[in-house]
């Protein structure tokens, strides 16, 4: 039985931390993953508006779907919602294994079903003061169907 | 009487001007893509969030489900545009 930590809110979090906490089960292999506000020229902050309801249940699904394909021991993912500064930390996934292709590539599944299954949307903050929603990108849907096969 | 709450989230939310509509539960056979057709109706901020179906996916009971699917006895159905987290 994995040791699952799935945390959604404002707070932002110490990837450090996070680590250590990983780093403590007694795996031997610990992969991570941490997305950040880009700069994408002109932008000021992403807003992200999530649906409360079914957040944290739609993420626990997909941690439960990784723990099931890899041997993983723990697994942490924490995402962010709220308004978000560029260079601010938006979203964490850990996991630990006794194995290093399990944790690598189960972080990598975990990131990419992030993307396209949790009800996250990202409005764009503009310097010029306009605002925008982030489009979905179909090349994130064809990572996350690649894992299907 | 039977309550549907509708959930609406980032631009269809926008476009409709208010984050929820509560209405009496359509027939259980009825189809999320029936009943939009039929809240497009109510205003031109429904009808405009409603316009391009591709763009638009749901759930019922906090579940993804496809635009075909029938809503059943589900007490809350959300729309939204495809997600962009991560």
């Amino acid at each position: 039985m994995a040791d699952t930590l799935v945390r959604v809110g404002v707070a932002d979090f110490d990837p450090g931390a996070e680590l250590a906490r990983l780093e403590a089960l007694p795996g031997g292999a610990v992969a991570s993953f941490t997305g950040l506000v880009r700069d994408d020229g002109g932008l000021d902050a992403l807003h992200l508006e999530h649906y409360p309801g079914m957040t944290q249940r739609a993420i626990e699904e997909i941690v439960a779907q990784a723990c099931v394909r890899w041997p993983l021991l723990g697994v942490t993912v924490i995402h962010r919602h709220g308004t978000l500064p560029v260079g601010a930390r938006i979203v964490f996934v850990g996991t630990a294994s006794s194995h290093r292709v399990a944790s690598l590539e189960a972080c990598a599944f975990l990131i990419d079903w992030l993307k396209v299954s949790a009800p996250f949307w990202k409005q764009e903050q503009r310097r010029d003061g306009t605002t925008g929603w982030v489009e979905a990108a179909g090349a994130d849907d064809a990572r996350a169907q690649a894992w299907r096969g | 009487m039977a309550v549907l709450k509708i959930l609406y989230f980032a631009w269809v939310r926008e476009r409709i001007g208010r984050d929820e509509d509560e209405i009496a539960r359509p027939e259980a056979g009825t189809t999320i893509a029936a009943l939009l057709d039929r809240l497009a109706a109510d205003s031109p901020g429904h009808d405009a969030a409603f316009a391009d179906r591709g763009r638009l996916r749901a759930a019922l009971d906090q579940s993804f489900v496809p635009l075909d699917s029938p809503i059943g006895d589900a007490r809350e159905l959300a729309i939204f545009p495809p997600v962009t987290g991560g």
